[in-house]
Formats: C-alpha cells, sequence, structure tokens
C-alpha cells in the first residue's frame, strides 16, 4: 500500500467528527482491503491507540485485511431470501466456483431487496430473482 | 396513445431485474424522438418491475416486467401489447392503499427539486419556520407519530426531552441502518424521494434547536449512498439546508455516512458509537441518547419514515395524521410484503389492517403456489406466527399483547417446505454472529443456543433440549444489555410454541 496515498486519505478526512471510519471505508474502497502493516500509520494520525485501530477494524464485516477475489458474489443469506431457497443456491454457486480462484462467495445479511428473493451483488451490480444459471452467465461475460 | 413521457425506475430492486438494461434500450430507441426519458424511483410493486410508465392523454400508462428486447415492440404495439397494465393509478395493489409518507415515491426524478416541490415538497418545512418550538412538539406530539424504527417511542415525546436538555450543541441522527430482513422501506424513500427525508430532518433539527445531522446509513446501500449524497449536495445549492436556510435566521447541516456492515449499529446506542468512530458496542442506558447521546450531547435518533413524515404532519396539521390509525397506534404503517410471495411490495395504509388481508388480498398467497406455512413480521426479532394468528390486526398494542411484535414493518412469507426447527436454529446463529459481544447472556447465549437447536435437530433427547432452550431464553431476554440479545428469544420461543409439530416427533 502506498504510504503517500494513505496519509492523503487521513488528511481528507481528519476534520470529520468521529473520522476513523471513513478513513477505513476511504482505504478500504480504494485497495479493496486494509493491509495490517498501515495500523501504527493510522493510529499515530489520529492520536489513538493502535490496539483501537485494530479493534475497529476487526469489528465490521465490511473491512478486509486480505486482497479480495476479482468477483465477489455477496448472497444475501436472510430469512427472506431464505423462504425463496438461499441455502440450497450457496450450496450450488460454491460448488460452481470451487476451482475458480478469481471468485469468492461471501453471506450479507439482508440486501434490502426481499420482495425479489433470492437477492445478491456481484461485483457491485445487484441481483433479483437470482438463480444458479445468472451466477453463471454473469461470470461467464465478466471473465471474457 | 400520444406518449410525452418515459418514467424508468432506477430503485436497486428494479436495477436488480434488470431496469438499467431497459433504459439503455429506450433511450436507444427513442433517440430521434422528443420524449423525454426520466428515472424515478419505484412505485414498490416489485413484482411488476421493471415497471415502466408513460404519460399519455389519458394518464400516467404502465407495462409490467419490462426487458430489453421487449422496447421495440412496447413502442409499436402500446396497449396491445401483452405487458401492458394500463392506468397505474388502478392497479388494484396500489390504489387500495392510502399513501402518505410514500405518496410520491416512483412519480418523478428523486434529484429534482421542482418536481419535489411541485409536488407539495417543502411546504411543511416553511410551515415550521413560522412555529416556535413548544408548538412544534406539540403539533408532532398531538399526531400520534411514533418511532418507526421498530421500538414505536412517542417522537413528540422524544423530541421534548431533546428541546428540554440544555447543553452547548445537539444532534438529530437518522438511523438508516435498516439490517432487517423482509425491509427496504428506508431504502426505497432514501432512493425514491430522498428530499423529503432532508425535509424532515430540518424540521426535526429546528424543532429540537440541533444545527447538525447526520444520515447513518448501511453500506449494503450503495443506490441510497449516492442518491442521498447528491439530493444533499442540491439541497445546499438551493438553500434548503446550510445558513439562514431558506432565508430564515434557521441554520442546519447534514451529512451521510457509512456503516461498515454490523447489524448491531442498527441498536441506537452502538450506531452512536459507530459514528464516533468506535466499534460498535452498545451503551448501557441510562443516560437515554435524548440526554448523553452523540459525543455526550443530547441526540434525536430517529428512523427515516419517522423523520420523513414529520413533513407532511406538520404540513396537513395533527389531526389528518393521528385521525388514521386504531389503538395506540396512529398514522399508517409501511407494510413490506417479502420472501415467498406471489406480489411482494410496499403497502402503505392506516394501523389496524388484518395479517389475512395483507397475505391473501394485497400478496396472492405465495409465489411457489403452495400453502402459507408461517410468516415472521417485524424482522429476525420477530415472531414465526401459524395461520392461526393470522386474524391479528397489524397494530403495536394488539401485536404486542399476542406475543409478536411489529418492529420495521417487513413480513416475510414462507410455504409449507420450511422446518421451523431451522428458522429457530438461524435465529440463534444471527445472533451469534452479529452480536457485539459486550454481554454474556447475548455473546455466549447465542452461541449455545445455536448449540441446543442443532441437537434438537439431530434428534438428541428433544424434550429435555426444549426445556434448556425455553430455560436459556429465559436468560437472554432478561439479562441481556440491549434488545438484540433480549428479542432473540422470540423467533425461538414462537417457533417451538407455534410450530410444535416440527419440533416434536
Amino acid at each position: 500500500m502506498d504510504q503517500k496515498k494513505i496519509k492523503d486519505i487521513i488528511e481528507d478526512n481528519r476534520e470529520k467528527e468521529g473520522s476513523l471510519l471513513p478513513i477505513l471505508h476511504a482505504i478500504n474502497s480504494s485497495y479493496g482491503y486494509i493491509d495490517k502493516s498501515i495500523i501504527p500509520i493510522i493510529a499515530h494520525s489520529l492520536n489513538i491507540t493502535e490496539a483501537e485501530v485494530s479493534g475497529v477494524l476487526s469489528f465490521y464485516h465490511d473491512f478486509k485485511t486480505k486482497p479480495p477475489s476479482k468477483n465477489i458474489i455477496k448472497l444475501c443469506m436472510a430469512e427472506a431470501c431464505q423462504s425463496m431457497g438461499c441455502n440450497d443456491l450457496y450450496l450450488k454457486i460454491s460448488n460452481l466456483i470451487n476451482n475458480d480462484n478469481n471468485t469468492s462467495i461471501e453471506k450479507v445479511y439482508c440486501l434490502g431487496n426481499c420482495s425479489l428473493s433470492p437477492a445478491a451483488i456481484i461485483n457491485n451490480k445487484y441481483f433479483g430473482r437470482l438463480t444458479l444459471d445468472k451466477v453463471t452467465e454473469f461470470l461467464y461475460n465478466e471473465d471474457k | 396513445m400520444k406518449i410525452s413521457k418515459v418514467f424508468i425506475p432506477d430503485d436497486s430492486s428494479s436495477l436488480s431485474v434488470g431496469s438499467e438494461e431497459t433504459f439503455l434500450a429506450f433511450n436507444d430507441q427513442l433517440e430521434s424522438e422528443s420524449i423525454d426519458i426520466i428515472r424515478t424511483g419505484s412505485r414498490g410493486l416489485f413484482w411488476l418491475e421493471p415497471l415502466i410508465e408513460f404519460e399519455t392523454e389519458i394518464g400516467r400508462v404502465g407495462f409490467k416486467n419490462v426487458s430489453n428486447n421487449e422496447v421495440g415492440k412496447i413502442l409499436t404495439e402500446f396497449e396491445q401489447h401483452p405487458n401492458y397494465i394500463g392506468l397505474i393509478d388502478e392497479i388494484e395493489f396500489l390504489k387500495k392503499q392510502e399513501r402518505v409518507t410514500f405518496a410520491n415515491c416512483g412519480k418523478y426524478n428523486p434529484l429534482s427539486v421542482d418536481d419535489y416541490i411541485k409536488n407539495g415538497g417543502l411546504t411543511g418545512l416553511k410551515k415550521a419556520l413560522t412555529l416556535n418550538q413548544e408548538q412544534l412538539t406539540e403539533v408532532i406530539t398531538k399526531s400520534g407519530l411514533r418511532g418507526r424504527g421498530g421500538a414505536g417511542f412517542p417522537t413528540g415525546i422524544k423530541f421534548k426531552t431533546v428541546l428540554n436538555a440544555v447543553a452547548e450543541k445537539k444532534y438529530i441522527v437518522c438511523n438508516a441502518d435498516e439490517g432487517d430482513s423482509g425491509t427496504y422501506a428506508d431504502r426505497m424513500l432514501m432512493e425514491g424521494d430522498p428530499f423529503l427525508l432532508i425535509e424532515g430532518m430540518v424540521i426535526a433539527g429546528i424543532t429540537v434547536g440541533a444545527l447538525k445531522g447526520y444520515i447513518y446509513l448501511r453500506s449494503e446501500y450503495p443506490e441510497a449512498f449516492t442518491k442521498l449524497k447528491n439530493s444533499i449536495d442540491i439541497a445546499k445549492s438551493k438553500n434548503i439546508i446550510g445558513s439562514n436556510l431558506l432565508g430564515s435566521n434557521k441554520s442546519f447541516d447534514i451529512e451521510v455516512r457509512l456503516g461498515a456492515g454490523a447489524y448491531i449499529c442498527g441498536e441506537e446506542t452502538a450506531l452512536l458509537e459507530s459514528l464516533e468512530g468506535k466499534r460498535g458496542q452498545i451503551r448501557s442506558k441510562p443516560p437515554l441518547p435524548a440526554y448523553e447521546g452523540l459525543f455526550g450531547f443530547p441526540t434525536a435518533v430517529n428512523n427515516v419514515i419517522t423523520l420523513a413524515t414529520l413533513p407532511i404532519i406538520i404540513s396537513k396539521g395533527f389531526n389528518f395524521y393521528s385521525s388514521l390509525g386504531s389503538r395506540n397506534s396512529r398514522g399508517t404503517l409501511t407494510i413490506q410484503l417479502t420472501g415467498n410471495i406471489k406480489n411482494g411490495g410496499l403497502i402503505e395504509v392506516p394501523f389496524g389492517i388484518k395479517l389475512r388481508e395483507v397475505l391473501y388480498n394485497y400478496g396472492m398467497g405465495t409465489l411457489s403456489g403452495r400453502p402459507i406455512k408461517a410468516v415472521q413480521v417485524g424482522g429476525p426479532l420477530g415472531a414465526y406466527w401459524s395461520e392461526k394468528l393470522f386474524d391479528t390486526p397489524l397494530d403495536y398494542e394488539t401485536f404486542q399483547e399476542n406475543g409478536g411484535m411489529i418492529g420495521h414493518g417487513g413480513i416475510v412469507v414462507f410455504d409449507d417446505n420450511i422446518d421451523l426447527r431451522f428458522q429457530a436454529k438461524f435465529a440463534m446463529e444471527f445472533c451469534s454472529i452479529e452480536s457485539c459481544g459486550k454481554c454474556t447472556p447475548c455473546r455466549i447465549g447465542s452461541v449455545r443456543g445455536k448449540e441446543i437447536l442443532e441437537k434438537i435437530i439431530f434428534g438428541d433427547n428433544v424434550e429435555k433440549n426444549i426445556k434448556l432452550l425455553l430455560d436459556l431464553c429465559d436468560i437472554m431476554e432478561n439479562g441481556s444489555l440491549c434488545a438484540f440479545g433480549g428479542l432473540i428469544p422470540i423467533p425461538v420461543k414462537s417457533a417451538i410454541e407455534n410450530f410444535k409439530e416440527d419440533f416434536i416427533n
């Protein structure tokens, strides 16, 4: 991670009230993850302990500490999607991407698309009434 | 028919079934014509999405489920096309409703202030600027409006508490961390009519004497984030927010902040911690946020729908709102009918409608065509109910008397393929994933609860383990610090009580 860029992100946000989350979000969305090696930089800049930064980083599901895969399937596993078979779909998708190192599946709990379950967000695109065929087709087109 | 405008939704639900592709196809086809294409929010008739509307000489007419490759045919065949559904206002599902907060959602470009004002926008705020703070709290209290996030606390009383608290500054915080499965009303409103929320927050700020408002939005709603950011910028440029807003001597600013994927941050004190840049761990109450909230200052934390209803209450008067509803549940409830349901969508009606009417007269039964076995009302902390409770009217009091809760108004429908043992297990599992970890009954209890339910599913000492599970539920209910651990026993116990046959055998 580019230390200069990290410092710029911190400077852009430090005047905000409760700036740690906006800073972590900005880094996470720039790089897709937050390398633990930059914890001391953030802690030092905001005058808080490394433990505090680390604690916040590990608390929230959104913040990743490892580089993400190219394709990310965020499949909703909450009740409304369960009623439309997301548990079964999860197994099928997991099978589909089993040997695909470029694609990972992540369980999320509610995408607010509960009248068109099962729902997912794949590479920032919304999906409703999701089927295995739709996933296969989308991934095929992404990898073309 | 003569077409003058085309309306294509860009609400994230409609995008999820291809409204963007449909838009691109219309854009291609209409390139040389003088017909405007307007992107709108959604009407909340999700089973019809992408629902495309046309302005014609007979009014707004619609086409259901319009995929991009139907666009050419629709433009030539028009009312002869099989997807033509006639006048939008005549759709039974919509016509029967009494939309107040969602009256304009899906009708116009959500980022057009002009359209907003043309449809009655800013009337509430302009009137609020002529009233003093005591008058404002009185109107809000008399309207009977209660917090739509789930707890149902009287909004006027909360505002009065913040107003009377003596402090150097105060905050308004909009809780847009709509994490309950089966709910999306907040998202729909933020994507479809964001100025209404902004107007409501300004009114709340003037009422309690706050100069700054935060919208804490869940990160699972990227489309709403973009819409909110843009609408806040526009509101600033039009002086709807900022210093001396609308030429008055009042000032109020709004900033939107993203959550980071933690269900517990929908709990108001965890939300405040998160806004302060900390782990989303709950605070013990008292002190209430109305006395000591964000950064220790008096804070009114309110749900999106609650705040977005204020402009209407102020402009139409408290009588208009309080005359709707049943018992102590005044006004309208925004029901979100979801899951395995044929016609799923948003239903705004006065409190008191029966569950059965919602499920069968609006929803038309399950999508799978199988019988409805269970419904869960009120999100992951709501009760699982069977047919025998379907005649219960939807209001806060009657639901509570029957062991349930309305919560944020989400209803998830399940057909007879569901086994309630697994739903009870999921409730505990969800609690173990999302617990903030501060108190033991929730943090450890949920893990133990999940383990006991695994044994029950496996058939291991079922009756003894059910007894143990109920004992654990009792501890979680009475020993947890906040409503999450305290209410997670509701789905578990109601599953056992209402679906005994799934557990014993």
